[in-house]
This record gives C-alpha cells, sequence and structure tokens, in this order.
C-alpha cells in the first residue's frame, strides 16, 4: 500500500501507546505516525494523590512526552486549533496543517474549575485546591503541611471525573496522614458526593460501605456544588444546602479539549468524543478513532480503560487501513487500585456489564479483589515502574489482557 | 429485582423502585411514579428533561450528569431543582424509565 498518514492528538497514555503500538505494527515505509500534545510533559497522573501528602514528587511522576515515544514517531509541540474531518486535515495552533489517512483523538480532558461559580474566585490556591494536575497538587501539599485542624471538605462536583475513585482515596489518605500528624481529633473530614453514596454499585457498597464509618469521615450525598465561597469557607449546593470548611479539596468539572468544540461535529455539549464503545470508530466518519478520557463510552475513565482500549484500537485502525471489518471486541474492562491509607489498598475489576465482583484477580491466584490488602498497596506502587516501562511502549503484561478475566472472581448475592 | 405493577402495567424495579428495562415505560407509568414522588402533574418542562434523559440513556449508556442535563436539556439547572425537588438527575431517571445514575464501584 502507498504510505498511510496517521495523526494522533495527545500524547498522554492513551496517546502514547497508540504510537507506539502503530509504530510496532507498520514499518516505516507503510505509515508516518504523528503525534501532537501542547507540552512535552508527561505525567503519571495516578502519582498525583501522593503529592498532597508527601508521598511523592512532582520531578518523580514527570518524564519527557518524547522521550517516552518509539523511534520513528513525528512528535509535534502544538496546540490543536482544529480538525477538518471533511477534509481529514488538522490544523495546529502554530500554522502546520497535518492531513491524515487516520485519526487518533487521545486528548482526555481538561478541568474546567471556573464553570463552578466562584471556585476560581479569591480563596482558590489559598482554601480551595484540586490535586488533579501538578500544581494543585503541589500547592495542596504546602497547605496541608500548614493545616492544623478544623473541617476538610473533599467534594466532586460532578461526573463524569477522571479515575473516579480518587477523592475518595484522598479522603482515605487524608484521614491517615492526620491521624499520624496527631491532629485527627481535631479534624472533621467530609466527603461530599452528587451520587447517593460512597459507594453506589450493590456488591461494592455491601462489602465496603462500612469504610468511612470505621474512618470516621462523614458521608454526605446527593449533593450538587453550585457555588463557593472560598474567603467564607462555604460551599453550597444547587439544593440549599452549605458545607464550611477550612480547607476545600475539589475535584472540578471536566470537559473535552477546547478544539473539539472548535471541530464541527467531532464532539458533545462537553467536549467528549462519541465513541463506538465496543470498536473505538467515531461516527464523525469511518476514519477517526478515540481512545481514553476523551470519549464519551460510559465505563471509567482511567488509565487501565485506556490501556485495554489501545489493544482494540491498534488493531482496528490496521484493519480499517486494510479495509477489513473492525473488531467489535472492547468490552469495558477497566480495573483500579484504590488505596486506603496505612500501607493498604483495594483491587476493583470491572466492565461494561460486570460490577466489581469479590475474588482474586487476574486468576484464583492473584491480588484480592474488593478487600483490604497490603498486596494491593504494594501492587499500586509498583505500577508505576510497569507504566513507564511497558504500558507505554506498548508491551504486553503477561496474563492482563484487553477482556476482563471471570476466573477468580465471585458471583455473590446482594442482600437488600 | 422484583416485578411490581405501575399504572397496571407488570414492570422490573430495582430495591428503590428504579426501572431496569427502559422498554417497559409508557407515559402512565411516568405519571405514576412521578406521584408517588410527589410531583401531583408533569407539566410540559418535566416532560421535557425526563425525555432528553430517555433518549440520552438510549443512545449512549449513561444517563445524563446535572450539568449535561443544564447544558443541553434547554432546562437550566436552579429549575431543575425547582421541578425535581428531590435531585433532578435521579428523580427523573426514574419518572424516564431509566436505571439509577451510578459511579463505577
Amino acid at each position: 500500500m502507498s504510505k498511510k498518514q496517521i495523526v494522533i492528538l495527545g500524547g498522554g497514555t492513551g496517546g502514547t501507546m497508540a504510537a507506539n503500538r502503530l509504530r510496532r505494527r507498520f514499518d516505516p515505509d507503510e505509515a508516518e505516525i504523528h503525534v501532537v500534545d501542547r507540552d512535552d510533559r508527561h505525567v503519571y497522573q495516578p502519582g498525583l494523590l501522593f503529592v498532597p501528602f508527601g508521598l511523592a514528587h512532582v520531578d518523580e511522576i514527570v518524564r519527557p512526552r518524547r522521550r517516552q515515544l518509539h523511534k520513528g514517531v513525528v512528535f509535534h509541540e502544538s496546540e490543536v486549533e482544529e480538525v477538518w474531518t471533511e477534509r481529514d486535515e488538522v490544523l495546529l495552533d502554530d500554522g502546520t496543517v497535518l492531513p491524515y489517512d487516520v485519526l487518533v483523538v487521545a486528548t482526555g480532558v481538561r478541568l474546567q474549575p471556573e464553570e463552578t461559580e466562584g471556585m476560581t474566585a479569591a480563596g482558590w490556591n489559598e482554601r480551595v485546591f484540586t490535586f488533579y494536575n501538578l500544581e494543585g497538587a503541589e500547592a495542596l501539599h504546602g497547605a496541608l503541611e500548614r493545616f492544623d485542624g478544623g473541617r476538610l471538605v473533599v467534594n466532586l462536583v460532578d461526573m463524569p471525573i477522571k479515575c473516579p475513585v480518587a477523592p475518595l482515596e484522598f479522603a482515605f489518605l487524608a484521614d491517615w496522614h492526620l491521624r499520624e500528624r496527631g491532629i485527627r481529633n481535631r479534624t472533621e473530614l467530609v466527603y461530599a458526593t452528587p451520587l447517593d453514596g460512597a459507594f453506589t454499585k450493590p456488591i461494592a457498597s455491601e462489602q465496603l460501605g462500612s469504610l468511612l464509618a470505621e474512618k470516621e469521615i462523614e458521608l454526605v450525598t446527593e449533593f450538587n456544588a453550585g457555588e463557593v465561597d472560598g474567603i467564607g469557607g462555604k460551599l453550597s449546593s444547587y439544593d440549599g444546602r452549605e458545607l464550611d470548611f477550612e480547607l476545600l479539596v475539589t475535584v472540578p468539572l471536566h470537559g473535552g479539549a477546547p478544539y473539539v468544540e472548535r471541530s464541527p461535529g467531532l464532539g458533545d455539549a462537553l467536549g467528549f468524543v462519541p465513541t463506538d464503545r465496543r470498536t473505538l470508530q467515531t461516527p464523525v466518519k469511518p476514519n477517526v478513532f478515540a481512545l481514553g478520557d476523551a470519549t464519551d463510552l460510559p465505563t471509567s475513565k482511567a488509565g487501565s480503560v485506556t490501556h485495554f482500549e489501545a489493544e482494540v484500537l491498534t488493531e482496528n485502525v490496521a484493519r480499517y487501513l486494510a479495509d477489513k471489518e473492525l473488531d467489535a471486541g472492547y468490552d469495558g474492562h477497566a480495573n483500579c487500585f484504590i488505596e486506603t491509607g496505612f500501607h493498604k489498598a483495594l483491587l476493583i475489576d470491572f466492565n461494561y456489564e460486570t460490577e466489581p465482583l469479590p475474588g482474586h484477580f487476574p486468576t484464583v491466584f492473584g491480588l484480592p479483589l474488593l478487600r483490604e490488602s497490603r498486596l494491593n498497596h504494594l501492587g499500586k506502587l509498583a505500577f508505576q515502574w510497569v507504566y513507564w516501562h511497558a504500558l507505554l511502549p506498548g508491551r504486553e503484561i503477561p496474563g492482563i489482557g484487553p477482556t476482563m478475566p471471570s476466573t477468580g472472581k465471585k458471583r455473590v448475592p446482594v442482600h437488600t | 429485582m422484583t416485578m411490581t405493577l405501575i399504572a397496571d402495567a407488570p414492570v422490573d424495579v430495582d430495591a428503590e423502585g428504579f426501572m431496569t428495562d427502559p422498554e417497559q415505560w409508557n407515559e402512565q407509568i411516568a405519571q405514576a411514579i412521578a406521584a408517588e414522588n410527589g410531583i401531583t402533574e408533569l407539566a410540559d418542562r418535566h416532560w421535557l428533561v425526563v425525555k432528553f434523559m430517555r433518549e440520552r440513556y438510549l443512545t449512549t449508556g449513561t444517563a445524563p450528569s446535572i450539568r449535561s442535563l443544564g447544558k443541553e436539556s434547554g432546562v437550566p439547572v436552579k429549575e431543575l431543582y425547582q421541578l425535581f425537588p428531590k435531585g433532578p438527575a435521579k428523580l427523573a431517571a426514574k419518572i424516564g424509565g431509566i436505571p439509577k445514575p451510578k459511579g463505577c464501584i
């Protein structure tokens, strides 16, 4: 075939894995692969959770994007201005026009704290923080060191968010951190969620429902934050409830990358890209694919999801270019560790159809699911090495494939 | 999951009364669920939200969040709370015959 142009927007988890897998799949004279990102900082995002507690430093979790890409992948450091799907071209902010045979959208999400009234007004990064980016996580580290008790409110404004369990993990780690410092008895720790529980799936809720009470974390449910007063220390919901705080740790609203909204037909009203949940092709045009947090798929926005998607995506880009039928192989598989403090963690594994179940992963001899253990915590710590050295380069991880494993899982009845 | 009768029609519901099969829904069922949850009459604005929720769920597999509702249904968030005082996303889902909005765990 003639030399194909594959353009990948975003050099994060999804874009890097897709580029490296596609680079291995095609000979240099078969395809040219371009990756576009606005900066050269690849953040190991699971590490952000640890920064506020001094358990990780910013420079340990950032590496150059360029260096994660295989030889033969062309990197463009620029914002994307617009995608012209009718012409199969991308316009970059620096004026470059990249024509493509296949486009892969992997630009993740952007945080939109300004969409909540008052959030970025006075008090932002003084009493109101997010740990969802480097700057915020580092500022929160300083604030936690100065924190001397009072009310600490952890709030996620609305779904969808990246790594939906991270705010809960933050609350668990804050509990541990404050106990170690001996100021837990003069701190009220509050977890406020728009959902109707900290855990909303029946089996997880039954197995883990008591965790917050055990850790003396006050749970506020169905709380849709509408306004923040960072000077007065008040978080208000649309239905008129108020939560006072000394320190607010928020997970702001999420939307897609700005160019998605500027590109006709590419995204929905929040800037996420409608994507086929099985093939990862988008309805805008057959040569446009998407993966990772940028999609509108009804599964978690998480690195593990992106990893499992990358395998199906690579296969389907190749099939599309070879004029073959696409593989409807992605099952919504997601997998994540949940830090619970005191050197322990939980592990959950699920897909579109199967909720998180107890048992072991990936087989009966594996890590315990839906249960606190030290092994899971070690797994989470070890994962950073796996991320840089196996996941991003696109190597297979033995025993862990895109499809959710069922052996090892226990189907338990739910008691209602 | 249990079978129950709403507006004389047999429907499958979860423990909290959310329908688990959107295909079993009809407008009489919607009225009956609304009445049971303190909304005596579904007005045009209620229907707008309920039908938007349903359509979104049936096409994407997820119920829209409060923010998407506010941005896309044509009904601003403050009004959503007037229409569905106990929590618009959850109540409109219930009335619309779609499963309860959930997190991943």
